[in-house]
Parts: structure tokens; C-alpha cells; sequence
């Protein structure tokens, strides 16, 4: 069962489901990086709560008009007028009063949202009795959708795709570093104005297929995913794609595979997932990447100690440094050097002493701000200037009582 | 309108929604000064995985359990915001938004999957709640509030909501001067001693504990809004804390009664018949409220911004 929704055998609407999906997907995702590297991510919350009156405006218009207000067409236009009018009030506030972001993003959430549920308990009582579809806008609904939506679907995620890569550079100047972008002339504010507007195309497009209230996740989680595994903008964005690609395609298709499975959810959880993983294994910024580098250092600071104690015929009491150094085969059990030990333990001691005249000498001065106790004084220095501190230390001489 | 009407009918929902504005308005002061607004937000949308997880253990619609899953949820919420932004040097706002809708979709996904078509548990329910149906219906006149058998059978959300509405005002009462002196400089209220972590978590939780006694009450869409259109209102309106708080009180009052009366009456004047949902309503008046506020309140400029135009 699951494997026939995986390779689209489940059938028309289960198909359409799963390529609406795949490309929502990536479109958010590629659309989302844009908007975490600015540090606004939260500000898609707002924009997407704010469609909801736009949505029953726009069935009362149809109804009014006579039609049955089903029309996408109509529905998803209303909810990008109301979303645009959200997004102004908001930046209107944070340009023109003392709210700060946050708060403007809450209130035009809440306020909005609010009035949009006032506006559906009057559908409700208006008697019309299809106001169902209305409710699927809060968490999507894939049942019954139609050829023609996902034909909308389609057309708009490539459009919004395509617009993204129009303005992509400039975008990600201003998402990295806005003064500068300002500086070069650039005009910041519509700037941003554009990336929030490409955000208002993926909810409004998404709307059907996760709702609303879910849509904000496809736009924050892939990106956050994405920004694990590279420091490159252009692999985060393409990577973040894919991300939100892929778990369009698995969720529609698991939901789709038994009952009882909303879509949208499903979706949402599968990127979560993808973001779990990457939190842990991603190479540099994962989580097992980060401890298995602090293990490393801890051993580092050991051995070289315990090379340190071994020089100065201290004891060493810790265990585990006394582990470290037997594992290397640098001392027998109970502490005492092997040959090999009493070498290394000897170059440390004798580095110490060379970092110590590098530290003292203004010359070296750019070499010294490196020292932290651990690094190879041949990194740092090269052999002709390794053999004039030593020169300077000078050999074994006999000690006159 | 006469008592016999009103009292058994209104009155409760009316202080239901007053009480459960103000303790969302209190905390969410400080929550706007310190930038932490959208906490409010947060709590509301991972409420709903906590109420569900709760159902399935206990298997009833019962309060207290309920409350509980949810405060669970709550911190569970808060504790996973904090590990992933750690752990994964991610910016704040970023993670909460990875933490809430995962939550959310989770409790979305366990409601689908668990039958609770024989009982009043759904995802509409837990947004915008149910003031309208909270009733006394013991109630025959202004007599009945000095008639302890017809006390008796108030919904128990009002003292719920009453109590949760003191203990904050308690914890903003006692924690007055830290807390004004934390939210407006750490770094200097660290230096005197004051243990800023522990109070910003204590503000958490407390906003927490307001959030769920009023989405019990209320559903969620009252508690974002509340949060912060009050206070943010009332930051327009002054530049002294005290000030602030008292006009995000009169605000928040103001909102709830309003747009409940607009709820219920509003349609009749109008010429409809039905009422409209009261929890939707009073957040849009608190909207309202706040962009007359931003147009015309004394302090809404920021104080070394450059003026209009």
C-alpha cells in the first residue's frame, strides 16, 4: 500500500495530491530560506492567518454573485488580498509606531485570524450549507481536489519559483546584510516588501493542500534543515527546495496510503523529521559532529598535560589521561614514561619554552595571539624561525655549583 | 434588557472574557516590552497536542487532566524551543516556529487518528472556543447572586479563570520591581543581584498558566490576541510602565465587553438573526482598539525615530 502511494499508484486524486504537494514543497522551501536568513520567519505566521477573512470575503462575494462560492480562482484571490493588507498593517507598525516586530507579527495574526472566524460564523448562518470547504482552508483538505486546482497549484508554485529566481540576488544581499545593501543603492524596503510578497503567493497556494495554520511550517522548517548541512546561500536555498520537495511528495503520499492521515500534518511531521536528523548528523553545525569535536579537544588538552606531567617528573592522578597516554603506548601503567613518552614529553616540554620566548618577543606578535595551550608550534612558525628561538633557548649547560 | 435575561445569560460569558483578557494582558506587558510577544502565540498552538494526549490517557472530557496535558504541552514547548535553538545556534524565532507547528501538526494528526466524534473535541472548538455557551443557568435575576444554591452552579471556568486571574496579578504584584527592572535592563539587574533567568522563566510560566485557564475558557484566538494587542495598544498611549498597565487592563476590558456585546446584538441591530463568535470578535475590537491607538496615541513613535515623512 505504501509502496503503490510512493510510485503514484493510488489513483487520480492521490497523484494529483502528491505533485501538488512535491511542488508546494519546494517552492515554499526555496522561498522560506529567503525569509529565515533575513530573521523574519515568523513573519509568514502573520501573513498566513491573515488570509482567512480574505477566503470568506470572497465566498460571500461569490455567493452574492450567485455562484456557489467554490471557485479557487476566487478564494485564493481574496486570500491574497487580505494577506496583503495584513502585511501592510504590519509593516506599517513596525515602520511607523515603537512595536517591534514580534509584537506586530502577533497582533496582525490574532487580530485578523479573529475577524476572519467572526466572518465564517456568519457564512455559517447564512444558510448556505457549503461552507465545509471553507473550514478545509484552516488545515487543508486534499479530498476531492480537482484538476483544475491542482493545475492552480501547479501554475503558481512555478511562477512564484520563478519569480524567486529573478530576485534572488538581490534578496540574499539583503537578507545577509541589509546596511550594505542599502548602501550599494539598492532599495531595501521594496526589497523586502517582494520576498514577503513571494511568501503570500506560497501560502496563498498552499492553502489547499496544508491549511493555514500549517502552511508556516513548509516555509520555516526546510530552511532552518537546509542551513545544517552548508554556509553556501545558493546550496541552502536549492537544498531547502528539495527538502520541502521531498516531504511534500512522502507525506501526501503516506496520507494517502491509509485513512485517517490529514496531509497537511503528515507533511509538516516529515519535514520535522528531516530536521531532527540533520540536527544531529549534519557535519559541522549537527549536534554528533559538535560532540564528537569536543571529544577530540578533550583528548588533546589530556595527552598534552600528561606529556607535561611526564616531562617534569610529576605524577599523573587522572585516570583518564593515564588511559589516554598508556593507549598511545606513552606509559606504562603505573605512570612511568616509555621511551617514546619521555621523547614526546620532551618536544612538549621544549615547545612550551619556545612558545613562551614567541609570546615574549613583539615580533612574533601575530604568532602568539594563537597560542591556547594545544597548537603545534610548527604551524605557526617556520623551521628557520623554530631554529632561532631554540638558538636563543641554547643546549644543556654545566652547572657550576 | 432586563436582570432576569441578562444574568443567566451574559453575565457569565461577560466575565469569563473580561477576567481571561486582563490575566493575558498582565504578563503579555512584559512579554511586548522584551520582545517575547509571540510566546503567547506558540502556547496557543501547541495547547492542542497536550488536550489531545490528555483525551487518549484519560479517555474523558475532564478538566482537570485537560489543563494539565495542556501546561505539559506548554512546557515541553519552552524546553524543546530552548534545546533546538542551543543546540542548533538557530535564532529564536526560527525555532519556535520548527517547535509549534511540529507540535501542532502532531496534535492535529493524534486528533484525526483517535475517534472522538462522540465527544465536543475538535481542532474549530480548541481556536476559537465556546464563551457563548458558558451559561448560568441557575440563574433567574440580579436575586441570584446572593443566593448560594443558584452560586453554586456557575461554571466552574469562571472561578478557573478568576483564580488564575489573582495568582497573576500576585505574581506581577509581588515580582514588581525585578521584573520592571529586568525587562527594561538585564545587564543592570543582573549586576544587583536579581536572577534574570529564573524571573524571564517564571514570566514564561506564568503567561503559560494564563494562556491555558483562558483557553480552557475562551480557545486560543482570545489568548494571542490579548497578549499583545492590549499592552502594545497601551505602549502607544505612554512611556511609564504603571501607565501601560493600567491602559492594557482598561484595553483589554474594554475589548472583551465590546466585542461581546457586537457578538451577540451586534447581528440583531444589523437585522440578522444570529449571533456571531464572540472569541473572534473581541479579538477584532482589540484590534480596533489598537490601531486607533498606533493612529492617534501620544507616545505611538519610537523615541529617536525620525518622524513621518
Amino acid at each position: 500500500m505504501l509502496w503503490d502511494a510512493l510510485t503514484l499508484q493510488l489513483g487520480y486524486n492521490a497523484t494529483l495530491v502528491a505533485i501538488g504537494a512535491t511542488l508546494l514543497g519546494f517552492s515554499a522551501g526555496v522561498t522560506g530560506t529567503f525569509l529565515f536568513l533575513r530573521k523574519r520567519a515568523l513573519v509568514s505566521d502573520a501573513i498566513s492567518h491573515a488570509t482567512l477573512p480574505g477566503v470568506c470575503i470572497a465566498f460571500m462575494v461569490l455567493v452574492a454573485l450567485g455562484g456557489t462560492g467554490r471557485n479557487l480562482i476566487g478564494l485564493l484571490s481574496g486570500s491574497a488580498i487580505s494577506a496583503a493588507v495584513g502585511l501592510l498593517c504590519m509593516n506599517w507598525l513596525i515602520r511607523r509606531t515603537r512595536l517591534a516586530e514580534d509584537a506586530a507579527i502577533g497582533a496582525v495574526l490574532s487580530v485578523f485570524f479573529g475577524f476572519g472566524i467572526v466572518l465564517l460564523t456568519i457564512i455559517q448562518t447564512m444558510g448556505v450549507g457549503r461552507q465545509a470547504g471553507l473550514e478545509g482552508f484552516l488545515l487543508g483538505s486534499t479530498a476531492g481536489m480537482l484538476w483544475s486546482d491542482a493545475l492552480i497549484i501547479a501554475i503558481g508554485g512555478a511562477a512564484t519559483l520563478l519569480l524567486v529566481m529573478i530576485i534572488r540576488r538581490p534578496m540574499m544581499m539583503v537578507a545577509f546584510d541589509s546596511e550594505y545593501a542599502a548602501a550599494l543603492g539598492l532599495p531595501v524596503h521594496r526589497i523586502d516588501l517582494a520576498m514577503m510578497g513571494l511568501v503570500m503567493a506560497v501560502t496563498v497556494v498552499g492553502l489547499k493542500i496544508v491549511g493555514l495554520i500549517l502552511i508556516v511550517a513548509l516555509l520555516i522548517i526546510p530552511a532552518v534543515t537546509a542551513r545544517f548541512w552548508s554556509d553556501r546561500s545558493d546550496h541552502v536555498v536549492l537544498l531547502s527546495g528539495v527538502i520541502g520537495g521531498l516531504s511534500g511528495y512522502l507525506g501526501a503520499a503516506v496520507s494517502a496510503s491509509a485513512p485517517n492521515l490529514p496531509t497537511g500534518p503528515i507533511i509538516v511531521l516529515f519535514s520535522f523529521g528531516f530536521f531532527v536528523l540533520s540536527l544531529f548528523l549534519a557535519p559541522v553545525r549537527g549536534v554528533l559532529a559538535a560532540i564528537v569535536r569536543h571529544l577530540r579537544f578533550q583528548r588533546r588538552v589530556h595527552i598534552r598535560q600528561g606529556l607535561l606531567a611526564l616531562a617534569q617528573g610529576q605524577n599523573i592522578y587522572e585516570p583518564y589521561t593515564l588511559r589516554l597516554l598508556r593507549q598511545a603506548g606513552l606509559a606504562r601503567p603505573d605512570g612511568v614514561a616509555t621511551d617514546a613518552g619521555r621523547a614526546q614529553a620532551a618536544k612538549a616540554l621544549r615547545d612550551e619554552k619556545r612558545w613562551e620566548i614567541v609570546r615574549a618577543d613583539n615580533a612574533h606578535e601575530a604568532a602568539a595571539a594563537l597560542y591556547d595551550g594545544l597548537r603545534d608550534i610548527e604551524t605557526v612558525l617556520t623551521r628557520d624561525q623554530i631554529d632561532d628561538i631554540d638558538r636563543r633557548i641554547g643546549g644543556p649547560r654545566e652547572v657550576r655549583p | 434588557m432586563s436582570g432576569e435575561e441578562f444574568v443567566p445569560l451574559s453575565l457569565t460569558p461577560l466575565l469569563i472574557g473580561t477576567f481571561a483578557a486582563i490575566a493575558c494582558a498582565l504578563p503579555g506587558n512584559f512579554l511586548v516590552l522584551r520582545k517575547q510577544a509571540l510566546i503567547g502565540d506558540a502556547i496557543s498552538h501547541v495547547v492542542l497536542p497536550g488536550i489531545v494526549v490528555a483525551f487518549l490517557v484519560t479517555g474523558a472530557i475532564s478538566t482537570w487532566p485537560m489543563m494539565l496535558g495542556a501546561a505539559g504541552a506548554a512546557v515541553v514547548a519552552v524546553v524543546l524551543i530552548e534545546t533546538i535553538r542551543r543546540l542548533g545556534q538557530i535564532e529564536p524565532g526560527a525555532a519556535m516556529g520548527v517547535v509549534f507547528t511540529t507540535m501542532f501538526a502532531g496534535g492535529v494528526l493524534l486528533l484525526e487518528q483517535t475517534d472522538t466524534s462522540s465527544v465536543h473535541l475538535d481542532v474549530e472548538h480548541a481556536l476559537y472556543g465556546s464563551l457563548e455557551s458558558l451559561i448560568w443557568l441557575d440563574a433567574t435575576g440580579w436575586s441570584s447572586l446572593l443566593d448560594p444554591v443558584a452560586l453554586a452552579g456557575l461554571p466552574p471556568e469562571l472561578a478557573r479563570i478568576a483564580l488564575t486571574l489573582v495568582g497573576v496579578s500576585l505574581f506581577v504584584w509581588l515580582f514588581w520591581r525585578p521584573l520592571k527592572i529586568s525587562t527594561f535592563d538585564e545587564g543592570f539587574a543582573r549586576t544587583i543581584g536579581i536572577r534574570t533567568g529564573a524571573l524571564g522563566m517564571a514570566l514564561v510560566i506564568s503567561a503559560a498558566i494564563a494562556a491555558v485557564a483562558a483557553f480552557d475558557a475562551v480557545g486560543s484566538i482570545i489568548v494571542i490576541a490579548m497578549f499583545i494587542c492590549p499592552p502594545a495598544a497601551a505602549r502607544m498611549m505612554t512611556d511609564r510602565l504603571e501607565t501601560q498597565i493600567a491602559w492594557s487592563v482598561v484595553f483589554a476590558i474594554l475589548s472583551a465587553v465590546s466585542g461581546y456585546i457586537l457578538a451577540g446584538y451586534g447581528p440583531l441591530w444589523l437585522g440578522g438573526s444570529d449571533s456571531v463568535s464572540a472569541a473572534g470578535m473581541i479579538a477584532t475590537m482589540s484590534g480596533l482598539i489598537l490601531a486607533f491607538a498606533a493612529v492617534f496615541g501620544p507616545c505611538r513613535m519610537r523615541a529617536a525615530a525620525p518622524g513621518p515623512g
